[in-house]
Parts: C-alpha cells; sequence; structure tokens
C-alpha cells in the first residue's frame, strides 16, 4: 500500500476504531445493576458462622445446620430503604414456599429489628443477627440489601446486590435454585 | 419565635436520624507511629466497595469502618501487606485493589496504551516517509490529497 492510500484511508480507520471502541463502553454498560460488584464467592462454599437467632436470645445457628437442603439469605436492616422496597417481592417469593428465605440482620438493632418486622410482616424462615457485622466480611457483604443463595451442600450458587425484583426472582434465582436442585 | 425555633430543629431532623446510620464509631487506636503510617499506605491503595469513586481511606460508609477495623485486626495477626490484600480480594473480588495485578485478563489494561503508542509511531512514519520519498522523484504520484 502507498503511503497516498494510506493517509486516505487512515482517517476513516481510527474513527471507525474509535467508534468500536465508544460502542463496546455503551455495549457492556447495558445492565441497569452495573454497579454490582460480582461476587468471587459464586461456587465456593459459604463462610462458616455462628450466629444467634433474632427470635430466639441465646440460640447460636451455624451454616452446618441450614446444610441439607438449599436456603436464600437475605441481608437486610430496618435502617435500609431499599429492604422496605424490597419487602412485598421478598413476602411474595417467601409465602410461595419453594425455598426456606433466611434473614441476615445486619448492623441493626434488635428493638429496631423486631419493630421493623412487626409492621410489615416478617417473611423470613428464620432470621440471623450480626450486629457488629462479623461474618458479614467473609460473605462479601457490602450493602443491604444483599441476597445469595445456598445449595444443600453449603455452596454459594448465586448472588445479587440491591432489592429484588419479580423480573430477577423468575429469571435468576428460580433457574438458579432449579441447577443448585438438580446437583448442576 | 418559637414558632421559627421549631421550624428549624423540623428541618435539622432528618438528616440526624439519616446520619445515624453512617455514624462514626470509636475511631481506631494505633499503637505506635509505624502500624499508623502502614495502616494508611495500606487502605488508600484499597478501594471502597460501597462507594466506589473512594479509597477505602477515604470513605464513611459502614462497610468501611468495618474493613478499616478488619484490616488493622489483620495487620496485629501478623499479616504482610499481600496477605491483607488477599483477604479482601477473596471476599470481594479484584476491584477492591487500585492497582489491578498483571494477568492475562488485565494485559490489554497494562499494556494496551503501549500497544498504541507503537502503533501510533508506525503510522507516523509510514506517513513521514510516504513524504519524503514523493517530493522529487516520484512525478506520476499527483494523486496526493495533502
Amino acid at each position: 500500500m502507498s503511503a497516498s492510500k494510506l493517509g486516505r484511508w487512515l482517517p476513516l480507520a481510527v474513527f471507525a476504531a474509535l467508534a468500536v471502541l465508544l460502542g463496546a463502553g455503551v455495549w457492556l454498560s447495558r445492565q441497569p445493576n452495573r454497579e454490582a460488584l460480582p461476587s468471587p464467592l459464586i461456587g465456593k462454599p459459604a463462610p462458616q458462622f455462628s450466629l444467634p437467632v433474632l427470635h430466639e436470645p441465646g440460640r447460636l445457628v451455624t451454616l452446618d445446620e441450614l446444610k441439607g437442603a438449599p436456603f436464600v439469605l437475605n441481608v437486610w436492616g430496618s435502617w435500609c430503604a431499599s429492604c422496605r422496597i424490597e419487602h412485598p417481592v421478598l413476602t411474595r417469593f417467601a409465602e410461595s414456599k419453594r425455598v426456606r428465605v433466611v434473614g441476615y440482620n445486619w448492623k441493626d438493632e434488635r428493638a429496631d429489628a423486631l419493630r421493623w418486622l412487626d409492621q410489615f410482616g416478617n417473611p423470613f424462615w428464620m432470621v440471623l443477627v450480626d450486629y457488629e457485622g462479623r461474618y458479614a466480611i467473609d460473605w462479601g457483604i457490602y450493602g443491604a440489601p444483599e441476597t445469595y443463595l445456598v445449595d444443600a451442600g453449603g455452596v454459594i450458587r448465586w448472588k445479587h446486590v440491591g432489592p429484588l425484583d419479580e423480573a430477577i426472582i423468575r429469571e435468576q434465582l428460580l433457574p438458579a435454585l432449579a441447577r443448585a436442585e438438580a446437583g448442576r | 419565635m418559637t414558632r421559627w425555633l421549631l421550624a428549624l430543629l423540623l428541618a435539622l431532623a432528618p438528616p440526624a436520624a439519616m446520619a445515624q446510620v453512617v455514624a462514626d464509631p470509636a475511631p481506631l487506636q494505633f499503637q505506635d507511629r509505624a502500624e499508623e503510617t502502614r495502616f494508611h499506605a495500606l487502605v488508600s491503595e484499597l478501594r471502597c466497595v460501597m462507594c466506589q469513586n473512594q479509597s477505602l481511606a477515604d470513605s464513611n460508609a459502614q462497610i468501611a469502618h468495618d474493613l478499616r477495623r478488619e484490616v488493622l485486626q489483620l495487620m496485629r495477626q501478623g499479616k504482610s501487606d499481600a496477605e491483607v490484600k488477599q483477604f479482601l480480594v477473596a471476599r470481594y473480588g479484584e476491584f477492591v485493589l487500585y492497582k489491578p495485578r498483571v494477568e492475562s485478563k488485565t494485559w490489554l489494561l497494562w499494556f494496551g496504551p503501549a500497544l498504541l503508542l507503537l502503533v501510533g509511531g508506525f503510522v507516523v512514519a509510514r506517513v513521514v516517509r510516504g513524504h519524503a520519498g514523493s517530493r522529487g522523484d516520484a512525478p506520476g504520484n499527483d494523486e496526493q490529497e495533502w
């Protein structure tokens, strides 16, 4: 190719390269939840913990006690506004009795948490309490609400950061649950 | 007058209620200067997971407080800086590192600019050489447009 031919095509090539670059940027940021961090814990065993139960002071529950069947772990706090928005969706899901929904009451006050559940209803099969956030770091929790799916063997299968909605439950959580139950 | 005071109090009340959530727990106590210096160097290289454009050192989010406390605890357990970073990467992913590691996934990030410079240099060289060649001895080369 002579230099003059190269010179003629150069601006077009630069434009095309820029267009591809910018187009890729737009394409990669198309999901509305793009600030959520992908969890490195997916496919790994859930962290061991020993946490008190909100409604039974004095009782400690460990991961091993929850194993045997899949469960959904929902991180919430009475201070969390998005949890309030998520609450009716989570309640409908929990009422379908498809899977145990375990609450993870994070960085809260006992009285506030109980009042919140009294006021809006308690969708949880059990509520674990982590007021100091001791085990939350092991779970990679960084904000409420967050929702995990853990399979019968205690392996984390799926995680969602931010409030759940019907579409996320239908398109992500339920298929992930079906896969977990099929052992795939 | 009392009405104005009441209005002022009401206006100030919501921020006070919100502030509870991000209230600063007891500040971290350092044993000595060396520990403090190392701690500050370490947390400024870590990104806050909640407020993603701040370092762990700068952020006032609740989770940032917890993570700073955790980092200090790990340091006191005798963990090296690399081990502390690995601890956080295992739980929150590569995102927490402000300086990504060199691996196949990040090659483009690390070497892309150098590659671009090379390509640009090559193009400039071609254009300059083309100009130099076409000045005197190429009478047929009149399709040159610039």
